[in-house]
């Protein structure tokens, strides 16, 4: 899917199989940790293995099993829900920090920059074992507020609110390390298209979406696509909340948690490997879909 | 969600404008600066540190201190001495052989995905080759299947070589950056002039030579970059040891903190919820330094091999 | 403990692997071999060896320093390998790659049946444990049978259920201790009247505990003969309990702080928590997790279902076990004997294990122990009548790992929407159900 047009060297360059010895080692260790657990995984994914009865082929059925599972269109409804809430905010909020950033208009900007992506360091295990101390209504932050202000807000955790529970401590991750790539991508506009905005005359809005916006439009599209895959694959939060909220998150929350559950829980690898392989072409076509989108106006 | 794994889109045509100097200051001209949007701003910097600061504060609190005194303030006594103490302590100092799986790990995970990422993208960006389109596409298409089903096919034919229950099950599959490579690639395209590259090679220098002489040196800031990220992605490593370790001499300082964690419910396990909070604060430590320490290295890097159009 | 690093890619393995065909390379269990005599037992032990053990129950690290003391030959690997479902994960990993698998399995009783269906466990009978009739307690003996004829495991410890309750928060408002669970639903009310920050208890919805509580009020919901298998939530016992506990839900009654989390802990400590009806192996987490309430709570037999009643049931507990893959049954044999059976089991009783052999359960010793924690109650007496007292003929499914997984799915919905727990019990029955037969179990009504 990747469309690799040829660089202006490209004709000087000699077409031979020293390429391969410098990325053989890459492709060597790919193939091993990769590709052969999703060859595998394909394999699997055509066998049932029953604790009485043993394995045996069946063809496509857990592939048609899959497509009109109740739980697995559960889940993956409720992940679409969230990356078409969740990661628009992320995306925006990161973007406005960005051009705040690189308005130069703020004071201590390096401090913003840094601190902002702090969290990004942060695993996701210590990040989600953090906010669910916090959330906690009665010893957590949460309670905390409660009891200062007498005033009683709505359990985070509860069935409800879970989702958006989970959308923050995401955020929270990702909003830093998305601001860094627009941020980046905004530094490296030329200076001379900003001289000709001013030229015409242009204010802040306008060169914000004349100028600034186009300009960045690769890493908008690579944000989003990152976002996709990221929320597609959302399993360590809700994994991990689940220790607190085992009635609102449950063992089909998620596609991964799902396969998680599946395969761990239930044994059963074969179905798991199925929801694994359809996730993952869905994931690619989706992604896909958003880069000739974001891409189309280039040409 | 697991840390984002790679840009679908490869390096296009590369414009000619970015080679253009990069402006010294942000922005097309000086402005005054905005107290407005300095405390606008300042919401989601606070919204950022809160966490963080929550982290601080209660690591210095005793486990009954963590109950009794309020989130984001300081108990009465200062405990967070004693608790980083009970830490490395704990268990027969447990906590540090953790650490010190968790460095091997990251040494030698992001050190080698580091390295595989280099040759890779230097040979992406540099030569042609055979079967050169599918390997990218190759690559996105693998990182987009849900890693925890993948777990356990992974788990058996690694068990078949075995591997499991060694670092090397952990390792193997950290060296394998998606977004390192990308990152090498589009940076390697910008900082080696193939020109130079020519000439190295008109004066006979060997391709192995060429690399180690020419392009390395001009890949340094790049990478850092990917240095950084490839050790974000193998210090919070998580799932994977879950299933590939099962001896806790092994465990990376993720798992043996949600061991601790989940130590509370066992019969006859001791509750140490404040080591939990401490023994985190003590694992993003040494990240947080190091992206403070090699700051200005990595944005450059990340600004020139910034995922542009 | 084994620091050794592998060579990196075996030429072999890789293969195999690459090959696709994993139980055409290896896997090969020696299935089935069962294992040698009580003489073998004897004679692995003076031969000496080393055996890997699986388990997370922390008394059991004293166990084996004084058992390789005894026989300097032998060598114990004692490996944390996670807690119960993560345990049971990598112990099933383990047996499907045919390598890694331990000699020793720590394994609760509600989950050996999964292993004994699949034959990954060994039948112990002919090694010296049908010797041992009589040694353990009934409910935990009952278990390591796992429905059928063999012993797959040796109990290592036991929960008889008992209720333990905050006795300075009961004085304080001047309840009385419930001696049924309709008391018990009384003085939920009183409580939460006087102060709407007590609840009697704490429960978001536990499947070990809701088949505890069924298991003593008489039902029996799952029965299970070979491979077929009947599921059935609407049973006297089960709908007895339905009943009963959906007052305790519709009306607000317990605290939704999940369980073992800190905030639990904390209501255990600052009273907020009033009861909690569980296994006789929680003293040991009260002194270490609620040091804070020492001396305010109490122990009290498990409320009944019929006024006079003395039954019981048991919540937890696990066994030792040998997987049919370990390359040294009889070691391992002798090992587990020695910890359940043998000088093990008074090393761990002094770390404050609970006990599952009849011996101890009924030693002065035992019984006369002072809690210092419960005010110095004997709390001993009660646990070893509950012991006595547990209902017969209960069994767990040979699935219920998987069962239990999707407990809080079904039936703890009831906790957090306008579901009844009878509704759910029903939710949990079918999709049990239906788990059931697409891996090969014949379902009976």
């Amino acid at each position: 899917m990747a469309t690799v047009s040829a660089p202006l060297r490209a004709a000087r360059r000699r077409r031979s199989w020293t390429g391969w010895g410098f990325i053989g080692p890459f492709m060597a260790v790919f193939a091993l940790v990769f590709l052969a657990p999703i060859g595998y995984s394909v394999y699997l994914s055509l066998f049932r293995d029953q604790l009485i009865g043993g394995n045996h082929y069946v063809g496509l059925a857990n592939y048609r099993q899959a497509l009109q599972d109740a739980q697995f269109w559960e889940s993956l409804t409720r992940v679409s829900l969230f990356l078409l809430i969740q990661v628009p905010i992320m995306l925006f909020l990161a973007l406005l920090v960005a051009l705040a950033l690189d308005s130069g208009r703020l004071y201590g900007r390096d401090f913003f920059r840094i601190a902002i992506f702090l969290p990004y360091a942060v695993p996701a295990v210590v990040a989600t074992l953090m906010w669910g101390f916090m959330y906690g209504t009665r010893f957590g932050l949460v309670g905390n507020i409660n009891d200062a202000f007498g005033i009683s807000l709505p359990d985070p955790l509860s069935p409800d609110l879970v989702l958006a529970a989970i959308g923050n401590i995401v955020t929270w991750e990702f909003v830093g390390y998305n601001m860094l790539i627009f941020y980046s991508a905004l530094r490296v506009i030329p200076h001379s298209m900003y001289e000709a905005a001013e030229i015409d005359g242009a204010g802040q809005l306008r060169v914000i979406t004349a100028i600034k916006l186009p300009a960045i439009r690769g890493a908008l599209v690579i944000a989003t696509i990152f976002s996709i895959i990221g929320t597609f694959q959302l399993f360590n939060e809700p994994a991990i909340l689940q220790n607190l909220a085992p009635n609102a998150i449950t063992t089909d929350y998620t596609p991964n948690i799902l396969t998680y559950s599946l395969s761990f829980s239930g044994q059963q690898h074969n179905y798991a490997a199925t929801v694994a392989i359809i996730m993952g072409l869905l994931t690619m076509v989706v992604a896909y879909v958003v880069q000739l989108r974001g891409m189309r106006k280039d040409a | 969600m697991s840390a984002p794994a790679t840009p679908l889109a490869p390096p296009r045509r590369r414009p000619a404008r970015l080679r253009t100097p990069r402006r010294p200051a942000a922005g097309p001209r000086r402005r005054r600066r905005s107290l407005p949007l300095t405390l606008l701003t300042g919401l989601v910097l606070l919204y950022a540190l809160v966490p963080l600061v929550w982290l601080f504060v209660n690591a210095t609190k005793t486990q009954a201190g963590l109950f009794d005194s309020f989130g984001l303030w300081f108990d009465g006594d200062f405990a967070l001495f004693s608790n980083i103490a009970d830490t490395f302590t704990y268990d027969d100092g447990v906590f540090t052989r953790w650490l010190l799986n968790t460095l091997l790990y990251v040494g030698v995970g992001a050190g080698g995905a580091t390295f595989l990422a280099i040759l890779g993208g230097y040979a992406l960006a540099k030569f042609d080759f055979a079967g050169k389109r599918a390997v990218f596409a190759v690559v996105i298409g693998a990182v987009a299947v849900p890693s925890t089903a993948l777990a356990v096919p992974t788990f058996l034919m690694f068990s078949k070589m075995g591997l499991t229950n060694t670092p090397w099950a952990v390792i193997l599959p950290s060296l394998i950056s998606p977004f390192g490579l990308y990152l090498m690639w589009v940076f390697a395209s910008e900082a080696i002039p193939g020109e130079l590259l020519e000439a190295a090679r008109i004066d006979g220098s060997g391709e192995i030579r060429t690399f180690f002489r020419i392009g390395l040196p001009l890949l340094a800031p790049g990478i850092v970059t990917v240095l950084l990220f490839t050790m974000v992605a193998t210090w919070n490593n998580y799932f994977l040891p879950l299933i590939m370790i099962k001896d806790p001499d092994w465990y990376p300082l993720t798992l043996g903190l949600n061991a601790w964690n989940a130590q509370a419910a066992t019969a006859g396990g001791e509750a140490i919820f404040h080591l939990v909070i401490t023994g985190s604060l003590l694992t993003i430590l040494p990240l947080i330094a190091a992206f403070l320490l090699l700051q200005r290295y990595w944005q450059s890097g990340l600004a020139a091999g910034s995922v542009k159009e | 403990m084994s620091t050794r690093v592998r060579p990196l890619a075996r030429g072999l393995g890789l293969a195999c692997a690459l090959a696709l065909a994993v139980t055409a390379c290896g896997g090969s269990d020696d299935g089935g071999s069962g294992g040698g005599s009580p003489d073998d037992v004897q004679a692995a032990l003076e031969q000496g060896g080393k055996i890997t053990v699986w388990a997370w129950e922390p008394t059991l690290e004293s166990v084996v320093a004084d058992f390789e003391e005894k026989y300097p030959n032998v060598q114990v690997d004692l490996v944390n390998a996670g807690t119960a479902n993560d345990q049971y994960t990598a112990l099933q990993n383990a047996i499907s790659a045919g390598s890694g698998v331990p000699d020793v399995a720590q394994i609760e009783y509600y989950a050996l049946g999964q292993f004994a269906i699949a034959d990954s466990i060994a039948d112990l009978s002919s090694m010296g444990a049908s010797d041992l009739e009589g040694t353990f307690s009934p409910g935990p003996w009952n278990s390591v049978h796992a429905g059928g004829e063999g012993i797959y495991g040796l109990p290592m410890d036991s929960g008889p259920m008992a209720l333990f309750y905050n006795k300075t928060v009961f004085d304080e408002y001047g309840v009385e201790v419930p001696t049924t669970w309709d008391e018990y639903v009384t003085a939920a009310r009183e409580l939460h009247e006087a102060d709407p920050d007590v609840y009697i208890g704490a429960d978001i919805g536990d499947a070990g505990f809701t088949t505890s509580m069924i298991w003593q009020a008489g039902g029996h919901p799952y029965t299970v003969d070979g491979t077929s298998v009947g599921i059935d939530f609407t049973d006297e016992g089960s709908t007895r309990f339905a009943e009963t506990w959906q007052q305790l839900v519709s009306e607000g009654l317990l605290s939704d702080v999940a369980g073992w989390t800190d905030a639990w802990y904390q209501g255990l400590a600052d009273g907020t928590i009033a009861t909690l009806p569980t296994g006789a192996w929680m003293p040991a987490n009260f002194e270490s997790g609620v040091p804070g309430a020492a001396g305010d709570w109490r122990v009290a037999p498990l409320p009944q279902w019929e006024e006079g009643g003395h039954a019981s049931a048991e919540n937890g507990g696990s066994s030792l076990a040998i997987p049919e893959a370990s390359g040294n049954k009889e070691l391992a044999y002798a090992f587990i004997e020695y910890a359940d059976a043998g000088e093990g089991v008074q090393t761990r009783l002094a770390e404050g294990a609970f006990p599952a052999t009849t011996a101890d359960l009924s030693s002065e010793e035992f019984l006369n122990t002072e809690f210092d924690y419960f005010g110095g109650q004997q709390a001993n007496q009660i646990f070893a009548e509950s012991a006595q007292n547990v209902v017969e003929g209960w069994s767990y499914l040979p699935y219920q790992v998987y069962a239990n997984s999707i407990f809080n799915d079904t039936v703890g919905q009831a906790y957090v929407s306008d579901t009844t727990l009878a509704e759910g019990l029903a939710d949990w029955q079918q999709k049990s159900r239906d788990y059931g037969q697409e891996q090969g179990f014949t379902l009976t009504d």
